[in-house]
């Protein structure tokens, strides 16, 4: 994969760029690629009534473009990406504020590079009012405010009824400039500028593409790079252009952290890598044994609940009668059997009646004691110990040395995890014997072959 | 040459050949391995319930291990927990701070979590006559992004700091913090045994911690920007991130790095959430562009899209027993499907 280096992280892990940024350069390559002489879409001027409509293409014509262009499959997908473009402002139909893609014959028009989002556009409401008040100066009856707009002059004038006045004259400044501009071009920069506030004024009810997550928004990396005047009302304080910012200064790092990385680096390239198809066996087979669990892949017996509306799927997991499906799940792996409560319950049976519980329980114990409130930790620990490891147990585990040296230590100084090393010898321990012993066990093939128990009539 | 120029240069090298070791791991690919399987067959999810109530975009959402309580957040300053079967909202909490940017159902039912830009995760009982605040964990210095119950007395918390933490609940102190990460810390997964978990922050980078020990086990690499979605398939083995560079990916532990990369062409937005079907088949991942897609995870293919929100989905969650996946959206309502 081609990396650009403006947006490869520096080696502080940080890209320049905002997060929106690679969204914006994905959208704009498709947006080269349709404006592209000759395999983009046709641009047309149209003639109607006593003028002429510069510049434009339809919606079906974006539509066909995407489909034949795109690798898209259908329309409704055409459509739905289409509109998100829209959404955020490369097109938009001249003549509606309200900005989605339709797939007949409304004409849309693209969007001039100066009011693209990439800019990093923040508009402020002193803008607004200027555009707005300039608006009511143009006396074309196209031109006229919508009532949303109409609402937001009003706000805006009485928010800014002290600098009214000079936001007045920005407006009549650049309603005089319009006027001498060519009409044909009035037309498109007028739609243009309208498309822009269509983006970052939205019509009420529409969804604001500016909105930014707050998780990103509290990361302010680049406020020089934020566009906030449109009409050079304030100071624009960027002085240069968006995608050539110098990067900021790399930090240069520590001895230590030299250290830290050389040894970890060290302990990655020791470790042992699994070749591909091994993890693609792997994958595979995981997915095979469970698709018969997964509800999107296999119906559930009875039924799914969420679809029937019958609950009795649940009332059959939380009762402790183990249905034959729930049993073949425990034959999958040692983990099932420790991860069901019903499954649990039997395996534990199962060993008692053998006489070799003492593993399981010492499992089972010390899981428990992981999750118990940290003051009860210590008193538990020593019982634990006293129970399955002091010489002379009730109960007495049989752990190797190492684990056996390592446990009596931390004992000594109690925490949860005291027990970690010699738990995880005896689920090696369970794997392999016990385990294995209850799947083969008739007690686990009688669950396994159950036949539904059939009420009797005692009287 | 200088002390640190020859370490740099060591620690250069060493990442050249671990490059290279991937590399020679690289026996084939997922997409030519899954080739033979049958294809997933293509989803047509219906939505079987709409849950209405909040005011103002959801941001997070989590299912209880009971398969039908959910937990909800929003910027309207409400967690909301539904009975999502019902559709009754069950109980409402009302938050100090309404930048809510996650939230957390505990195991046993007992207790939930919400934070948010007030860089705290404040713990609730849901058990008590009225549902009580029993913690305010404070020690993070930036927004909490995402938090997790391992249990009722400890509680992980990713953070915009850059920093992951393990908090016991009881006293309300870190006891571990996971530093390692250069960027924002913006979501977090525990394993199946719950021995680790892994994190994706804004450094495009997605790590493998040990809760045990603290440390840094892996990283992976290979997205171009923010990872905001992280899960861990449900073999344990492998995990699968989604980021603002539009794609999902998944990596495995074991080969110690990407596996098989979910892109496509006409997908210009980010992906903000995932969550798995129960076998590990299904990913619904969320997009920036108002649409969850559904993708094969072995073949890499899409098959399916659940679309009917009318703004960014923002959560996705497939509950325990994986019967449904349920979208969160900030056009303030949860759609279940299946």
């Amino acid at each position: 994969m081609a990396k650009n280096n403006s947006l490869h992280p520096n080696s502080n892990g940080e890209t320049d760029d905002s997060p929106n940024m690679l969204v914006y350069r994905k959208m704009e390559d498709v947006i080269a690629r349709m404006q592209d002489e000759k395999n983009g879409i046709p641009i047309r001027t149209v003639k109607s009534f006593l003028s002429k409509i510069p510049s434009v293409f339809s919606g079906s014509d974006i539509v066909q473009w995407l489909l034949k262009n795109l690798c898209i499959e259908d329309q409704v997908e055409a459509l739905h990406l289409g509109t998100l473009m829209a959404a955020h402002g490369y097109f938009f139909p001249i003549s509606d504020h309200v900005l989605t893609l339709k797939d007949d014959g409304t004409f849309y028009r693209f969007q001039t590079p100066y009011f693209w989002p990439s800019n990093c556009w923040e508009p402020e409401n002193t803008d607004y009012a200027v555009y707005l008040c300039k608006r009511t100066m143009q006396n074309k009856a196209r031109l006229e405010l919508a009532d949303y707009e109409a609402e937001s002059l009003a706000r805006l004038q009485r928010a800014f009824a002290r600098k009214w006045e000079f936001i007045f004259m920005q407006a009549e400044a650049q309603a005089k400039v319009d006027k001498k501009r060519d009409k044909i071009e009035r037309k498109i920069l007028d739609s243009q500028e309208r498309a822009f506030w269509d983006v970052h004024r939205p019509v009420p009810g529409c969804v604001n593409t500016t909105e930014v997550d707050i998780k990103k928004s509290s990361r302010m990396k680049n406020p020089h790079k934020t566009r906030k005047s449109v009409y050079g009302l304030q100071n624009d304080i960027r002085s240069h252009s968006p995608t050539h910012t110098p990067a900021p200064e790399a930090k240069q790092p520590t001895e230590e952290e030299l250290r830290e990385q050389i040894k970890f680096g060290q302990a990655q390239l020791d470790r042992h890598r699994l070749k591909m198809s091994k993890v693609a066996e792997s994958l595979l087979s995981y997915t095979e044994q469970y698709s018969d669990y997964d509800p999107f892949l296999s119906t559930p017996d009875p039924s799914n609940p969420w679809i029937s509306d019958d609950t009795t799927l649940w009332e059959m997991e939380a009762s402790k009668e183990p249905g034959q499906t729930r049993v073949r799940r425990w034959g999958f792996g040692i983990n099932e059997v420790l991860k069901d409560p019903v499954g649990r319950e039997q395996f534990l049976k199962f060993l008692e009646s053998e006489f070799s519980s003492e593993n399981l329980r010492f499992w089972l114990a010390v899981q428990e004691l992981k999750r118990r409130p940290i003051r009860e930790v210590p008193t538990r620990v020593q019982e634990i110990w006293e129970e399955f490891l002091a010489p002379g147990a009730p109960s007495a585990i049989n752990v190797d040395s190492k684990s056996y040296d390592k446990t009596t230590q931390n004992v000594k100084d109690p925490g949860r995890y005291a027990f970690e090393d010699a738990q995880e010898h005896i689920y090696k321990l369970m794997k392999s014997d016990s385990y294995s012993r209850f799947i083969r066990s008739s007690a686990y093939q009688e669950l396994l072959q159950a036949k539904k128990k059939k009420s009797k009539n005692l009287f | 040459m200088g002390e640190m120029e020859q370490m740099k240069k060591e620690a250069e090298t060493l990442k050249t050949q671990i490059e290279a070791a991937r590399k020679a791991a690289n026996d084939t690919d997922m997409a030519s391995a899954a080739s033979g399987v049958a294809p997933a067959p293509r989803v047509q999810l219906k939505t079987r319930k709409t849950l209405k109530g909040h005011l103002a975009k959801i941001y997070a959402m989590h299912w209880s291990t009971d398969n039908r309580l959910m937990v909800s957040a929003s910027q309207d300053g409400k967690l909301l927990i539904w009975d999502s079967h019902s559709g009754n909202k069950v109980n409402a909490v009302p938050l100090k701070s309404s930048w809510v940017m996650t939230c957390a159902y505990a195991p046993s039912g007992n207790l939930v979590a919400s934070g948010g830009l007030d860089n705290m995760c404040t713990v609730y009982n849901l058990k008590t006559p009225v549902i009580k605040t029993v913690k305010e964990l404070d020690a993070h210095t930036g927004y909490l992004s995402c938090t997790r119950f391992l249990s009722d007395t400890e509680i992980l918390t990713a953070s915009g700091d850059t920093t992951c933490a393990l908090w016991d609940l009881e006293t309300g102190k870190q006891k571990t913090v996971f530093l390692n990460h250069v960027g924002d810390c913006m979501c977090l997964s525990l394993s199946p045994d719950m021995n680790s978990f892994v994190s994706g922050a804004c450094d495009s980078l997605a790590k493998l911690w040990d809760i045990r020990d603290g440390q840094c086990k892996q990283t992976f690499q290979g997205h171009t920007s923010d990872i905001n979605a992280i899960s861990f398939f449900p073999s344990g083995n492998a995990i699968i991130t989604g980021s603002d560079d539009c794609a999902c990916k998944m990596y495995d532990l074991r080969a110690d790095q990407e596996v098989i990369c979910y892109q496509d062409a006409a997908l210009n937005s980010g992906v903000t959430s995932l969550a798995l079907s129960l076998s590990g088949r299904l990913i619904f991942a969320g997009y920036d562009d108002f649409n969850c897609n559904i993708w094969d995870s072995l073949k890499g293919e899409k098959v399916g899209v659940l679309s009917g929100h009318d703004n960014r989905v923002s959560c996705t969650g497939v509950p325990p027993d994986g019967m449904c996946v349920c979208t969160g959206s900030w056009d303030s309502f949860l759609k279940i499907w299946n």
